[in-house]
């Protein structure tokens, strides 16, 4: 029997960045707060400190900072047709695990949002027509706008001390000629810092694409390009590129994460506590099913715990809060044949092509050196910045150089037709390693109703529960968008006159393969949007069905975005917790009816 | 910021590094390796010879012929040439075994229940219920059985171009193994080898950082503030975690 504690205010499962923002806003609204993370307790000193994490080989290829899969993982198939198989390796996604979750080992891009993807069903009917689009795709609207988010997006890049250009600051045009986006919604000011430093890889692409016609832009990035302090009073140190950034812990101070920028203000507050090595089974609930009256979790020494809450918050990794619905019974599961029920819907990816380009001698791209929010990117193909009507396909792709630092033992990568291994091998990693760059286009995922997430039949955790199962394969449309932008990113690397490029594209037909690095880009399952017979949550990210669940992350876009998605979940996350602040604890109950 | 922030271990390190060459040690790196792993050799004088002392080491988990074939087989992978040394000189048979004691030999990074589906699609990724530790001895047995069978001298004692051609047919999957797919051997092979050749020497491979100056990479310097937009090649060599200098 689990022992029950004594009752909080609210829980937060998970201390990521949604887990991290919830936790400082309601202890601001004078809450009792405990978070409760699987993970060990993890900081930038000592877990990050020079030179110890410093190491290839412990971080980047032992994956120390991501989810520990010998306790938990999900399984996968390609269709409902087919026998899922667990993820036993860690290879498309690296989820995080301990305080800071994927934010401490992220590499910083930190976009907005472009504006039509929020209404992203609404935008291509008005514009296209709704046969445009295909039958089986799934996408809605957020059911909320830039414009309600935009002083929670200038908010968060306060919070992460964002480096950037603004293209317009109030209507008024700031950025041309200093790399700023024209593609770029409006903003209420300008970025925090000023841009970072464009690597060499970065200016060739910035030169490439201005010399085709395009209009290149300088990555908004969460790693700092001064020192800086935010306003809940955290310091930052400047980045100094040293491309040791994505799967490690920022040993500068430099990279956002929430152990650095929030977790601080955190540690001075006595109504806060954060619980590591807590991982929570389950949220309870009481006998009407509509209110949740706390979870369940297994510390440290095994031992099962009730945590009684008034509000809980999901704020674990995109999957895992969809699992934690599922196993509480939150939310109707989402059934694919008859297309009914919420929890697991619109599961979506990010639909990635890469093209590298080999230089001589006297291109010197050191790619050692690197920042991982830092680069020079056009979204000329973004979002709907082009006519889509002649290409027939849905969704758009930003490009970029995102020079983060690549390392020997998995970052090298030899012109197509070089051998794997010999001499040949050798001598080509030494003519290449530091004279190439590696475009990406980014490009935005779209859900169907065949993509979906629910519980395994067959596979359980170390703790006798099922895992989740994604059941998951690339549509037309993603192929066709894909290889169209992959085109284009062709030329742009031809425009640099390089010796030689490698196209990693997708083919007809060709399937997801769990086993090769894409992004951590997750989207969906646990969905916000404005009808409960198609989404999970309200606009607010409260549950439909237990007012006083509410679920943050990545699990509540309804499709997948063209740039990263960390800037709206923080950005949605705010808006969420003000929603609970200033609406909810007045008058506990759902803030939109049903 | 100040100049005496308490918690800068970069500046601190760097500090203590210019006292305490040549005897410096480091902590245990968290991969579960003893301390006598992690004991740091003398640091290097500036001028490191290709020679190392990767000759010198006593297996822990490779038996002496399972050892001879990893020798043999890593010298080939990433050879000694006109550009410098090799995986062998490295280290990288030594790396290996020395990887064979942490978790990740023995499969407790990954999930291991069951049920396995071992012919499953590639798509799909790692289906096999082998952990690295079997994967080696059922895959060096396997080859060296092979050669037995075939009249062949032991892998280690067949000519580089003999060599090339057993470990090509095992890449490509030509030559079947009983109780292991060749091409899994061969990838854990060739994925541990380039760890041997590339990782930081706290690791036991990349003896005086042989990888790393033929390639460029300079290690653990990871300051490049004055370099980030600067299209010229990067002069200075590499140092390692413990502060040696190549």
């Amino acid at each position: 029997m689990a022992n029950t504690l004594k009752k909080v205010d609210a829980v937060i499962v998970g201390f990521g960045w949604t887990g991290a923002i919830m936790a400082k806003e309601l202890t601001e609204a004078g809450l009792q707060v405990v978070a409760l993370e699987r993970g060990p307790m993890q900081d930038t000193y000592p877990d990050g400190s020079y030179p110890q994490v410093i190491d290839e080989l412990t971080y980047s290829v032992r994956k120390k900072l991501f989810l520990d899969l010998s306790k938990e993982t999900v399984t996968i198939r390609h269709t409902v047709n087919d026998v899922a198989l667990p993820y036993r390796q860690l290879g498309a996604f690296l989820p995080g695990k301990g305080v800071g979750g994927a934010g401490l080992h992220w590499s910083g891009v930190h976009f907005r949002v472009d504006p039509i993807e929020l209404r992203m069903r609404s935008h291509y009917e008005e514009r296209y027509g709704k046969s445009f689009i295909p039958q089986d795709m799934t996408i809605q609207d957020f059911g909320v706008t830039y414009e309600e988010l935009e002083p929670y997006f200038d908010f968060a890049e306060k919070v992460f001390g964002t480096s950037g250009q603004a293209w317009t600051v109030k209507g008024e045009v700031v950025g041309r000629g200093k790399g700023g986006n024209p593609y770029a919604p409006d903003r209420s000011n300008p970025f925090p810092l000023v841009s970072q430093k464009n690597v060499v890889s970065a200016q060739l692409f910035q030169q490439a694409t201005s010399a085709l016609g395009y209009h290149p832009y300088n990555l908004p990035s969460a790693n700092t390009s001064g020192p800086y302090t935010n306003p809940y009073g955290a310091q930052m140190g400047p980045c100094n590129f040293c491309g040791f950034c994505s799967g490690y812990v920022c040993y500068m101070y430099s990279k956002a994460s929430p152990n650095v920028n929030i977790l601080p203000a955190l540690r001075q507050v006595p109504n806060f506590e954060l619980r590591a090595n807590a991982h929570v089974l389950r949220v309870n609930l009481d006998d009407s099913k509509q209110r949740a009256t706390g979870v369940t979790y297994i510390d440290a020494q095994g031992r099962e715990l009730e945590q009684p809450a008034e509000l809980v918050i999901l704020a674990a990794f995109q999957f895992n809060n969809v699992r934690l619905m599922l196993l509480s019974g939150i939310g109707k599961p989402y059934d694919p044949v008859k297309n009914e029920g919420v929890v697991g819907r619109n599961f979506a990816y990010q639909n990635m092509g890469t093209v590298k380009a080999f230089f001589d001698k006297d291109v010197h791209t050191n790619n050692f050196i690197g920042a991982g929010g830092n680069g020079v990117a056009i979204d000329d193909f973004n979002a709907d910045n082009f006519d889509h009507g002649p290409h027939g396909f849905v969704g758009g792709s930003p490009m970029w150089v995102n020079q983060a630092g690549s390392r020997p033992i998995a970052g090298v990568a030899n012109p197509p037709g070089t051998p794997a291994w010999g001499s040949a091998w050798k001598k080509a990693t030494a003519d290449y390693y530091t004279h190439q760059l590696s475009m990406d286009a980014h490009g935005a995922h779209q859900s169907y109703r065949g993509n979906y997430l629910d519980l395994d039949p067959t596979y359980r955790d170390a703790y006798g529960l099922p895992l989740l199962r994604m059941t998951f394969d690339w549509q037309d449309n993603d192929i066709r968008m894909n290889q169209f932008m992959v085109d284009k990113l062709s030329k742009i690397a031809q425009a640099m006159n390089p010796k030689s490029i490698a196209v990693l594209g997708k083919q007809v037909k060709e399937h997801f393969n769990t086993a090769s690095y894409q992004t951590t880009h997750l989207n969906g399952g646990a969905i916000m949007g404005t009808d409960p017979a198609t989404s999970a949550l309200n606009r607010y990210l409260q549950c439909w069905d237990v007012h006083n669940v509410f679920v943050p992350g990545a699990s509540a876009f309804p499709q997948g975005l063209g740039y990263n998605p960390t800037g709206l979940v923080a950005a949605l996350t705010y808006w969420s917790a003000r929603a609970i602040r200033e609406q909810y604890l007045k008058n506990p109950g759902p803030l939109v009816a049903a | 910021m100040s100049e005496h922030v308490p918690d800068n271990p970069r500046r601190d390190f760097l500090r203590k590094t210019l006292t305490l060459i040549p005897v410096v040690t480091v902590a245990s790196t968290g991969l579960g390796l003893g301390a006598s792993a992690v004991i740091a050799e003398p640091a290097r004088s500036p001028n490191v010879p290709e020679k190392t002392d990767a000759a010198q080491y006593q297996p822990a988990f490779f038996t002496v012929d399972e050892y001879a074939f990893l020798q043999a087989a890593v010298s080939r992978l990433i050879p000694a040439d006109e550009l410098g040394a090799g995986a062998l000189e490295a280290g990288a048979a030594e790396y290996i075994d020395r990887q064979m004691g942490t978790p990740y030999a023995s499969g407790a990074l990954w999930y291991m229940q069951g049920p396995f589906d071992a012919d499953a699609a590639p798509e799909l990724g790692y289906q096999l219920q082998l952990n690295p530790q079997q994967i080696y001895r059922l895959g060096i047995a396997g080859v060296l059985g092979w050669c037995r069978a075939q009249g062949n001298k032991p892998f280690h004692e067949q000519s580089a171009a003999q060599q090339d051609r057993v470990l090509a047919a095992l890449e490509a999957g030509d030559l079947v193994l009983q109780d292991v797919p060749a091409k899994a051997f061969f990838s854990l092979l060739l994925q541990n080898t380039r760890e041997g050749f590339f990782c930081d020497p706290v690791h036991g491979g990349n003896k005086g950082m042989v990888g790393w100056k033929q390639i460029g990479f300079p290690g653990a310097r990871a300051d490049f503030m004055d370099w980030a937009e600067r299209n010229e090649r990067y002069p200075f060599p590499p140092v390692s975690i413990r502060g040696e200098r190549a």
